[in-house]
Parts: C-alpha cells; structure tokens; sequence
C-alpha cells in the first residue's frame, strides 16, 4: 500500500494548471471520546479539465473530502488549495465566494420545488454577475437544451422522473460556470441505463467546458469515462490508476 | 440605461413570492391569520376612536377658531366660569373678526311622562348668534328669543321621555326645570357623549333664569371667530400674552382634545380598547411566526443547497424578510376591505361615528409590517440550522 503522494507522482504530467492540490489533509468528527478521524493524511491533485472518480466502502471518507474541497466545512489538519486559494483557515465569506466557482451535483438532485426547472437552472444562472434576466433566463433554456430537457422548461420537479430531475441538477450547477463540479454519487438514484446517460452527458459538457470533475460513485458501469479512478479506504487514498478497463470485482461496491 | 430599467433586468428569480404562492394552501392559512388580526385591530381601534369622537359631538357643532375657557375646567362635565369681558378684551386683536359667549353646564331634566329627573347638557347663547357650522340650527335658534324655550336633542337618550315623538305629534311639549316651566320648541340632533346622555339648547336669558346663582358676566366658553386667512396658532399666541391668566386660548382642535384626553386618561376605554388590538397583534404575530417557521423549515435543505451553489446568508435572510413582507401587503388588503364594510355596518346599527381614518389605516398597516417582519425575524434564525456540508 502506497501514500497518496506517491501516487500523484505517479500520474501522468497534468494538462493544466492544478484546480485541486490536497497534501496531508486529516479530519475528524466529534469532540472528546467520541472523536473520530474519518480523513487520514490525504493527498491528491486535480488538474483543470480532468475527471477523476472517487470510489471506496462507505464510511470511507469520500463525501467528507467532497465537502472539504467544496468550501462547505471547515479544513482540521493539513492543506487544501482551489484553484490555488488555501481553504485552511479560510473565512466563511471567502468559503462562499469560492463556492460560486464549483457546481455541485448532489445524490438527492435537491432541487427547489417551488421552482420550475427553468427556474431551478437559472438560480444558477442569478448568481453570474452583469447578466440581465433575460440572458441569465436564455442561458438557463440552453443549459436545459443541452441536458436534453428543451420541452420540459416549466415542468416543476414534482412532475419530472429520477432521470430528468438530476439532468436539470446539473444543468444548474453548469449554468454558474464552475471551473470544479463536484458530484456525490449522481447516479445512485438512477437506474444503471440512466445512471450512465446523465454521466456521460456530464463528463461531455464538463470536458467542453474544461472544468474539472471529482466524482463520487459506486458504479461500476461508468468508471470506464474517467482519467483517473481513485480508491479510498479507512480516510486514505489507497490506490489510483488511469481509467483503463477494470474488473469490476477490483471495486468494492459500498 | 435608465436605472429603473437596470433594476428590472438585473432581478433575479422572485423565490419569495414563488415560495408562498406554489403553497396556495399555506398562504391562505397564512393571509386569513393575517387578515382576521387586522380587521380585529380596526375594530378594536375604531371603537375606541368612535367612543372618544361621540365625547366631542358636541364640541364639533360650534363654528370657531379659538376657545376662551377658564383654568379651572378640566372636561365638558365641570365647567368653571370665567369672567365675559375677557372674551370682549379679546376683539382688540385685529384678527377677530367675531365672538360668541356660551353659557354651559348640567341641569336636571323632569321626564314629562314619569317626572323622574336626569341631567342634562344645557347649552345657552344669544339667539341667532352664528356659533354652529349648522346654519339650519343657527336659524332655529330665533325660536328661543322666547323666554322659557328650549331645544331639544333628539337623540337623546329614552330616559329623558318620549320628548321628540311626542313633539313630532304636534303636542305641546313641557318639562321643569330648577323649578322652571320650559317648552320645547324645536329639535336637533347631536347624541349623547360621554358626559352627557342629552342635550339642550336655550337662550343665555333662560339659562341663567333656571341657573339664578351664575355670577354676573361669567361665562363657561368663549368663542372667537378670525377673519379669513388668519393664522388661528399665532393669534391665539398673541391673547394667551394678552389676556391674564384666569382664561385659557384652547384652538379648535385643543378645545377638542382636552376632553378627548380627560376620557381617555379617566376611563378604561382606551386601555380595554388598545389591549383588544394588541391581542389581535399577538395572534396575528403567532400565526405569521408558525406559517414562516414552518415554510423555512420544510425548505431547509433547499436553502442548504443555495448556500453550497455560493448564495449567501444574507441573502436568504433577505428571502425570509421579503415573504413577510408580501405577506403583510396581501393580508392587509383583504383587512382593509373588510374594515371598510363593517364601519358603515357598524355605523348605520350603533350611531356611533365609526369610519376609515386614514391615520388608523396607516397604524393598522404598520402593525401588521411589524408583526410580519417581526416573525420573519424570529423564522430567520431558522435558517442558521442550514449547514450546506450536512446535505451531500
């Protein structure tokens, strides 16, 4: 078993700059007895426009280093940088100025259901500064045009399938032009025929946009579409490799 | 760009309005709380106003701009005299253009049918002097050139006899008074106050024969009428530096409000009356609270996720605040209307003067802002459950 940072000397010389450089990052929940470390030291880089999967038992720490790298908790121990600004004692103003520039997909699509899904994407759009309503209003069609959603704009989530639901997630997570999108497991909701559908859409739109991907997921059917596939067990990062055909019994489903 | 147009096209997505109107159910849960404490506070207030307005019905008849009284009156129930020739020292100023001495107080009333007696508000002028806005009742008042004629107000109350149908049948109508036969001569319509439960007019000559131990050239009102134009503040300024000190310069609307402020501070109508708005306050308070806790908290994990997609705090807090700001617009509206109909229904079944004053509307209209905002506060604090790291 090797250390994470082995294992980012190891991989092939980045296209771009770094969007994400961990080294040394620990975590933990709980206070006292109770405590209990969940991230063990971990390192990993990211660069822009490459999509990198996240893959490992349950517990394992994934969405806890989601959350860190999202600028949603509080960085313990070590160093995380996005898009080179250090989030280790980071303020809670300048976590929610950097989180404009990450999409997120969550496993629940989260939508807002009093929003059309129109709407929904252009509560993405809203955030961009110097658009007018309009513009941000035709973004937020394109971006449903582009998830395949054109004739659904002003269907409210409640009358949308699993499927279309989490299309319109992402559309909105787009539409605030992430240089990052982070995804918890888009596809656990899904069936595996449309698990893969909205993945491969996302990894086509994310590649045209040149924004880079960690992904969380337990699917096997989609790792073939990463660069890289991480694996996590016990908050480490234990093994990585170029997303060349894996068995699928090498990873375990949590 | 014309920056009314900037502000348009830079809106975003109205999320508070679609958060309550997407819940139609909840906002007229919400709008009939809302309503139902605003029409209970234009109730409430409006009787209280109604109240003290019938206390001065019969300080609203007199046509003046200034009123002379003497220091010692405290409300219309005891007034004290003061001597007349301070009103005459008052038509030295160059901007009066008129005066009128009025004699006042309570005198005991026989009932013509059951010989009970019941005090009265007896008023007494010179007739045909142009005291009263009414100029029809300024024209009956030559009937009381008449020694022992009296008018009698015909709203009052049933206590004193069937007076004014008995006149109306064409009988001749007589009472005594301090042992003084009078007779009524004519009608007129005021309605009792507080003070009163009936009122009569008569001549200054009746009145101080029923009333022998008035002193000589005391009076209990002056009126003082200025020429067009006049600036009634500054000249009653100039008497109040001119006259001595045994008489008070009320202007109209002081004379007014001193015996609104006695009923006020002697009775418990305000305090009953205030109290009943505040509960309505209240309830509304707690209605709106319930409504705008629940709606944040049911959507708390949306908000969560605006706040993980980079919105910040303050501006969910700003979607809280402007919820109960619609709310407080859409549940006056109906408050209003509804306040508009019941004051003339309560108005045509009660007499008392009872109507939309624009003031009252704007207190209505601010408690209810304060109320919603308010609850839109205590809901906000919700909002700090909201951790976006709790929603992956």
């Amino acid at each position: 078993m090797q250390s994470g940072s082995d294992q980012a000397a190891r991989q092939p010389a980045p296209q771009g700059p770094p969007a994400i450089e961990i080294a040394g990052l620990s975590h933990w929940y709980g206070e006292g007895k109770m405590r209990r470390q969940v991230l063990e030291g971990v390192d990993l880089s990211i660069t822009a426009g490459e999509v990198v999967l996240l893959t490992g038992p349950s517990g394992c720490g994934k969405t806890t280093l989601l959350t860190l790298v999202g600028a949603l908790r509080q960085v313990q121990a070590g160093q995380v940088k996005v898009f080179g600004q250090e989030l280790a004692g980071s303020s809670r103003a300048e976590r929610q100025q950097l989180r404009r520039s990450i999409g997120m997909i969550f496993q629940g699509h989260n939508l807002l259901r009093c929003l059309s899904a129109e709407q929904n994407v252009q509560m993405g759009a809203d955030l961009l500064a110097g658009l007018s309503y309009r513009a941000r209003r035709d973004q937020a069609r394109e971006w449903l045009r582009a998830v395949g959603l054109g004739d659904q704009l002003h269907k409210l989530p409640h009358d949308l399938s699993g499927g279309q639901k989490q299309r319109v997630a992402i559309a909105r997570a787009l539409a605030t032009r992430p240089r990052l999108l982070l995804a918890d497991e888009p596809t656990a909701a899904l069936d595996s025929r449309t698990g893969r559908d909205v993945v491969v859409l996302l990894h086509g739109l994310a590649k045209e946009q040149g924004c880079g991907v960690l992904m969380v997921t337990h699917d096997p059917r989609i790792l073939d579409l990463a660069d890289r596939v991480l694996r996590m067990e016990d908050g480490k990062v234990v093994d990585s490799a170029a997303a060349d055909p894996l068995a699928p019994g090498q990873l375990a489903v949590g | 760009m014309n920056p009314l147009l900037a502000i348009w096209s830079g809106r975003r997505i109205p999320l508070a309005w679609l958060l309550l109107t997407r819940q139609p159910v909840r906002l007229a849960v919400a709008l009939a709380g809302i309503s139902f404490a605003g029409i209970l506070m234009f109730m409430q207030l409006g009787f209280r106003d109604a109240l003290f307005d019938a206390s001065v019905t019969v300080h609203k008849m007199f046509n003046t701009d200034l009123v002379l009284m003497s220091p010692r009156t405290k409300s219309s129930i005891s007034m004290a005299g003061f001597p007349r020739r301070r009103l005459v020292q008052a038509l030295s100023d160059p901007q009066v253009q008129g005066i009128s001495p009025v004699h006042w107080n309570l005198l005991l009333w026989r009932n013509p049918e059951t010989r009970g007696t019941r005090s009265i508000l007896a008023l007494g002028f010179e007739p045909g002097d142009p005291l009263f806005h009414d100029p029809a009742l300024t024209a009956k008042s030559s009937l009381l050139t008449q020694k022992g004629r009296v008018l009698f107000d015909e709203r009052s109350r049933n206590e004193f006899g069937p007076v004014a149908s008995w006149f109306r049948q064409g009988r001749t109508v007589e009472s005594e008074v301090s042992g003084k036969r009078l007779r009524v001569a004519g009608l007129f319509a005021v309605g009792p106050s507080f003070g009163a439960d009936g009122n009569l007019l008569t001549s200054s000559e009746t009145f101080l024969s029923l009333l022998p131990n008035t002193p000589s050239g005391s009076i209990e009102l002056g009126l003082i009428r200025l020429r067009p134009g006049a600036d009634p503040d500054a000249v009653a300024k100039r008497l109040r530096q001119r006259l001595p000190k045994d008489v008070i310069v009320y202007t109209r609307n002081g004379f007014i409000e001193m015996e609104k402020d006695y009923w006020r501070s002697s009775t418990a109508i305000g305090f009953i009356f205030t109290l009943g708005a505040g509960m309505g306050f209240v309830v509304g308070c707690v209605i709106v609270y319930q409504i705008l806790y629940s709606d944040v908290s049911d959507h708390l994990p949306e908000y969560a996720t605006l706040m993980a997609m980079g919105y910040k705090l303050s501006s969910l807090l700003g979607v809280v605040a402007r919820e109960g700001f619609l709310l407080a617009v859409l549940g006056y509206l109906p408050a209003y209307g509804a306040g508009l109909v019941l004051y003339s229904v309560i108005k045509s079944a009660t007499k008392l003067p009872v109507q939309m004053d624009p003031d009252r509307a704007v207190v209505v209209f601010t408690m209810i802002l304060v109320m919603c905002m308010g609850s839109a506060a205590l809901a906000m604090r919700r909002l700090a459950d909201a951790d976006p790291a709790e929603i992956f």
